[in-house]
C-alpha cells in the first residue's frame, strides 16, 4: 500500500481548512493515516473511502477525561488516528454513515471558545516574553511578531465565533 | 427544578431514547431512526450533551459492564418529568399552530 508523508503547518484559527484539505485528500485517495507535529502521513486507499475529522480537546490527549471521550468517539464507529498536542484526528468509511463530530451550534461555539482562549493565552506570552526579552536581546522582537499574528487569529476565531452567534439567534 | 425549560431536539431525543438503557452510538441510531433520518447526533455534541445531562441528574450512567467498555446511560425519575413536560409544552405549540394556521385555510375555503 502506498504511503506518503506531506509536511505542513496550518494555524490553530485554520483547522477548518486543514480538515478541508485532509478531505480533498482522503478524496483522491489518500487517507490520514498518521499525525505528527507539522506532519502529515497518508496511506492510499480507495478515492473518497474515508472522511477525517479533527478537534481540539480540552485537556491533553493522554488524560483520562479524553481517552474516555476517544473510545466514545471510536464506539461510533470512527477510527483514531493520533493527536498533536491538543488536537486528535479521526476518520471513518465514508460508506459506514455521515461522520460530524459536532452536530449543534453550541458544541461548534464550545470548541470555537477553546481555540480563542488559547490562542489569546499564547498571544500575552509571547507579548510578555518579548518585551521582557527586549531588555536583554534583539531577539525579542520575533516574540513580539509571533504575538501580533496570534493577536489577528484570535480576532479572525472571534469573527468566526460571532457569526455562529448569529445563526443560533435563529435555529436553537 | 426550573419550571420553563425548553429542551433543545437533541436533548428531546436522547432523553427518549434512554427509556431504555443504551451506549452512546445506540443513542445516535435510535435518533435517527425515529426522526427518519432528519436528526443526526455527531459523536462529540452527543458527548457533551451525556455529560451535562448526567450532571442535572436527568440520567444517570449505569455501572459498567466488565465484558464491555462501551458506557450506557438511562433516564431518571427527574428526566422523565422533564420529558412529561416537554411533551405537553410541546403538545400546546402544535395545538395553537394547528387552530390558528387551521382557522386561515378554514377563512380561505369561504372564500
Amino acid at each position: 500500500m502506498a504511503r506518503m508523508m506531506i509536511k505542513r503547518w496550518f494555524w490553530a484559527w485554520d483547522f477548518e481548512e486543514e480538515e478541508v484539505w485532509l478531505n480533498e485528500m482522503a478524496y483522491q485517495g489518500w487517507a490520514l493515516d498518521k499525525v505528527g507535529f507539522c506532519k502529515y502521513y497518508f496511506k492510499s486507499y480507495e478515492p473518497g473511502e474515508y472522511v477525517v475529522r479533527l478537534q481540539m480537546l480540552e485537556n491533553n490527549p493522554a488524560m483520562a477525561e479524553s481517552q474516555e471521550y476517544i473510545a466514545f468517539v471510536e464506539d461510533t464507529g470512527a477510527e483514531y488516528i493520533g493527536s498533536v498536542a491538543r488536537w486528535v484526528y479521526f476518520r471513518k468509511k465514508a460508506a459506514d454513515g455521515r461522520f460530524e463530530l459536532f452536530s449543534d451550534i453550541s458544541s461548534m461555539m464550545n470548541q470555537l471558545r477553546r481555540i480563542i482562549n488559547l490562542a489569546l493565552f499564547c498571544m500575552v506570552l509571547n507579548l510578555l516574553l518579548g518585551i521582557n526579552a527586549l531588555q536583554y536581546s534583539p531577539f525579542g522582537i520575533l516574540n513580539l511578531a509571533l504575538a501580533v499574528i496570534l493577536a489577528y487569529g484570535g480576532y479572525r476565531l472571534l469573527l468566526k465565533k460571532k457569526r455562529l452567534e448569529k445563526k443560533r439567534i435563529l435555529r436553537e | 427544578m426550573d419550571d420553563n425549560v425548553v429542551l433543545t431536539e437533541a436533548v428531546y431525543y436522547i432523553l427518549l431514547t434512554l427509556l431504555k438503557p443504551r451506549h452512546g452510538y445506540g443513542i445516535m441510531q435510535m435518533t435517527e431512526e425515529l426522526s427518519g433520518g432528519r436528526v443526526r447526533l455527531a459523536a462529540g455534541t452527543l458527548y457533551g450533551a451525556l455529560n451535562s445531562l448526567c450532571r442535572k441528574g436527568w440520567i444517570e450512567a449505569l455501572p459498567e459492564d466488565y465484558r464491555s467498555r462501551k458506557k450506557e446511560y438511562r433516564i431518571t425519575a427527574d428526566g422523565f418529568e422533564i420529558l412529561q413536560r416537554e411533551l405537553a409544552r410541546l403538545r400546546q405549540l402544535v395545538e395553537n399552530g394547528e387552530r390558528i394556521l387551521g382557522g386561515l385555510e378554514d377563512g380561505e375555503n369561504d372564500d
